[in-house]
């Protein structure tokens, strides 16, 4: 229906088309389409230097810097190199569907930005259910990755592909269960409606739901130390061990692609989005972002993997029932109406119950290496 | 409703990210859990045992080298042992302690790679492994004031080492002494009480101490089952008994305590380098020994304890210049034998940290 409407009318679920662009609908969707492929394309690049030159310093190692000042052009030539190396598949491959992987893997991410927004009102699509589509989108990119490790024939592929639906499938709970947090504060689920409501960033409402998202997020999207879906040193590159060429770089785009989105979402839910001062909104969005990404390579550099047992373990024995009862305080809260009266209250409350929680939970509920639970 | 499963053989290796080198399991996986595995090895056979029957006894020097590249000063010292005690060579002092203080020196740069290794294969992203690579290079720049390689050394000879150290080396030999326990320390701070390290590696991969003696396991795989066996304790060679050293054992035989004993050696390795500095005394680094060594007839057996465990030759001379045979024990291909028991049962990602924390080297199994 939704999206009758939207090729039928242009109308209907957009509120905030800016009103000083000519052309109405459809100069606003060609418009932001642009900005949206143009924005993933060089944040993937920025991210992908930033990884590299951050893990370098981390490292006590220089990173690239032959290529360009600084090594800036180090993504370009990895770009240019990738495209120009043979485009192998496998002889007992599933062609098709060796093929099709990397498209449905990266529609996703790219779709999942159509609802980001990059300054007040200035995004693709502002839909009143925006979080519910990021939620929704973003779970296809498995499919994509199930393919590829399927349709390669390999059985490093599978044994990747496999475990990545099984943590995707488990963090996809405590994720959502820490967005509900915020919802219920901001009172909507129009991306845009999310950041307009923080007068003050929700991290500090919502400390604990960050933690989670952001631990839960790095599983979603394979970020050490929840990397084992690719885990180098066990399953050589786990479902894309198959992939060579563009189609390589495809699944290399998607991973820092679904970075960046992560990344993306966990500004505009936690950090104020594009809300900031002085700067431009749309510059302050961008420097949330990096901070975000740079937390990631910073997880990266420091921890060791966590084996597959106790990525399951994780998400069901701490973050699940972390989120449960993250959600049942902050709506306990926003029904005595703490989130507009008493909001000083609600940040020292909610600091304090997450220091309390996480210290509790982790020294006598739940420890990484107790147990073992078969997958 | 149970689920059928049924099991698959997956080849890992000979080219795969964590063999450390060629080496090929054919592993039996139900799902992610490891049913069994059959190590294949000899791709990086060389016939270095063979080739040792053509060469001078100073000739295969360079062969050894390339036995275990990353301990090759350990490797000389062992083939000179076992030389010297065919030949009845006696070693200057000077050349003992030199000796000495090179094989404690490449006892720590192997270690750390171990250790290095080790953390790699449990996925933390280089880190550690560039950190102990970053001293490890200390060494190796030590390593090429003494001799002038940095991998294959070939610097020690039947009789004593090839030439006297420069005169820079005690001093930056010195430097290298303040830093090192500092750095040492911040591997501790940074690893010993990581929560995912323990997770992943304490109770994993048990190897008790019955069956390590069975299989006749030795090195700090050995001493970390709790076994407290060190050829330079309990049948020194060279000085060794000149040093006051512990040998530190752990009790569990863990993945976790095989990488705590390889960091405890290292501290150990310090104090005799230490000590050795010390007493070194001044003197000829060579004995008057003959370019073409014809030992009498017989045999000899020499070995060390070396970063892997016992390294031994075992040299048959026929009063020739070259060796009738010479067989070679490395232990890191010993110390393969109770990978099978120690891994079955564990999952894809344990099978890997249990390979990793055993330490072998390619080269030196494959010969």
């Amino acid at each position: 229906m939704m999206i009758v409407d939207f090729i039928a009318t242009g109308q209907g679920h957009f509120q905030a088309i800016p009103p000083d662009w000519p052309g109405g609908f459809w100069w606003h969707w060609l418009f932001f389409t642009v900005v949206v492929i143009g924005f993933v394309l060089t944040m993937v690049m920025g991210v992908i230097y930033i990884e590299r030159r951050g893990m370098g310093r981390m490292q006590s190692r220089l990173g690239p810097n032959r290529t360009g000042p600084f090594g800036l052009l180090q993504p370009v030539a990895d770009a240019v190199k990738v495209l120009l190396k043979e485009n192998i598949v496998p002889a007992a491959a599933d062609k098709l569907v060796h093929w099709l992987a990397p498209v449905v893997a990266f529609a996703p991410a790219l779709m999942i930005f159509a609802v980001i927004p990059f300054s007040n009102g200035a995004l693709l699509a502002d839909l009143n259910i925006g979080i519910l589509y990021i939620v929704a989108i973003s779970s296809v990119s498995t499919v994509g990755v199930f393919m590829a490790g399927w349709g390669s024939s390999n059985k490093y592929s599978l044994l990747g592909a496999m475990r990545n639906v099984a943590a995707v499938v488990s963090y996809e709970i405590p994720l959502v269960l820490a967005i509900v947090g915020v919802v219920l504060i901001a009172g909507s689920l129009s991306m845009n409606q999310i950041v307009v409501a923080q007068n003050i960033p929700f991290i500090l409402l919502q400390p604990l739901g960050f933690l989670l998202f952001f631990a839960a997020g790095c599983a979603e999207i394979n970020r050490s130390p929840f990397d084992l879906m690719e885990a180098d040193s066990e399953i050589v590159a786990g479902f894309h061990t198959e992939y060579s060429g563009m189609k390589f770089a495809m699944f290399y785009l998607v991973e820092y692609a679904e970075a960046v989105a992560i990344s993306a979402i966990i500004c505009t839910l936690f950090l104020g989005g594009w809300k900031g001062p002085l700067l431009p909104p749309w510059l302050w969005f961008i420097i949330k972002v990096m901070l975000v990404f740079f937390a990631m390579v910073w997880t990266r550099t420091t921890l060791p993997r966590i084996r597959i047992d106790q990525l399951m373990a994780f998400a069901w024995k701490f973050l699940f029932p972390m989120a449960i009862i993250n959600l049942f305080i902050t709506a306990l809260q926003v029904l005595a109406g703490w989130p507009t009266q008493l909001m000083w209250a609600m940040i020292i409350v909610n600091f304090a119950v997450t220091a309390f929680m996480v210290l509790i939970w982790s020294r006598f509920f739940f420890r990484l290496g107790w147990g073992r639970i078969e997958v | 409703m149970a689920v059928r499963t049924e099991p698959f053989v997956l080849n890992m290796g000979p080219v795969h990210p964590s063999t450390h080198g060629v080496f090929r399991m054919r592993v039996t996986l139900d799902g992610e859990v490891v049913v069994d595995i059959e190590p294949v090895f000899g791709y990086l056979h060389r016939g270095i045992e063979k080739l040792a029957e053509q060469r001078t006894y100073a000739g295969i020097i360079p062969l050894t080298d390339r036995l275990d590249y990353i301990s090759s000063m350990n490797n000389n010292f062992a083939y000179c042992l076992a030389v010297e005690k065919l030949a009845g060579i006696k070693v200057p002092e000077r050349a003992e302690y030199i000796r000495v203080i090179i094989s404690e020196l490449q006892r720590i740069a192997a270690l750390l790679i171990a250790v290095g290794a080790f953390l790699n294969d449990c996925g933390a992203f280089f880190t550690p492994f560039l950190y102990m690579f970053r001293e490890r290079e200390r060494i190796v720049d030590l390593f090429e004031m003494v001799s002038g390689q940095r991998l294959t050394y070939n610097y020690l000879r039947a009789g004593g080492v090839s030439q006297d150290l420069p005169e820079e080396f005690l001093p930056a030999l010195r430097k290298f002494m303040d830093m090192m326990p500092r750095f040492m320390d911040e591997y501790d701070r940074l690893l010993q009480q990581n929560e995912i390290l323990i997770a992943r590696a304490k109770g994993v991969g048990i190897l008790p101490a019955e069956q390590a003696i069975n299989c006749s396991i030795s090195g700090p795989v050995l001493r970390a089952s709790g076994v407290k066996w060190d050829i330079r304790k309990d049948d020194p060679y060279s000085i060794y008994d000149r040093f006051d050293f512990d040998v530190p054992t752990q009790p569990a035989g863990d993945c976790y305590d095989r990488y705590r004993q390889r960091v405890e050696e290292m501290r150990q390795s310090l104090r005799i380098i230490e000590q050795a500095m010390k007493q070194i005394p001044s003197g000829p680094v060579r004995a008057e020994v003959p370019h073409l060594i014809h030992p009498p007839v017989g045999e000899a057996y020499g070995r060390i304890e070396c970063p892997k465990g016992e390294l031994g030759f075992y040299l048959v001379s026929d009063n020739s210049i070259a060796p009738y045979r010479c067989h070679i024990r490395p232990p890191s291909l010993i110390n393969l034998t109770a990978l099978r028991d120690m891994v079955r049962g564990w999952k894809v990602a344990d099978l890997i940290i249990i390979f990793g924390s055993i330490d072998i080297t390619v080269g030196e199994i494959d010969r």
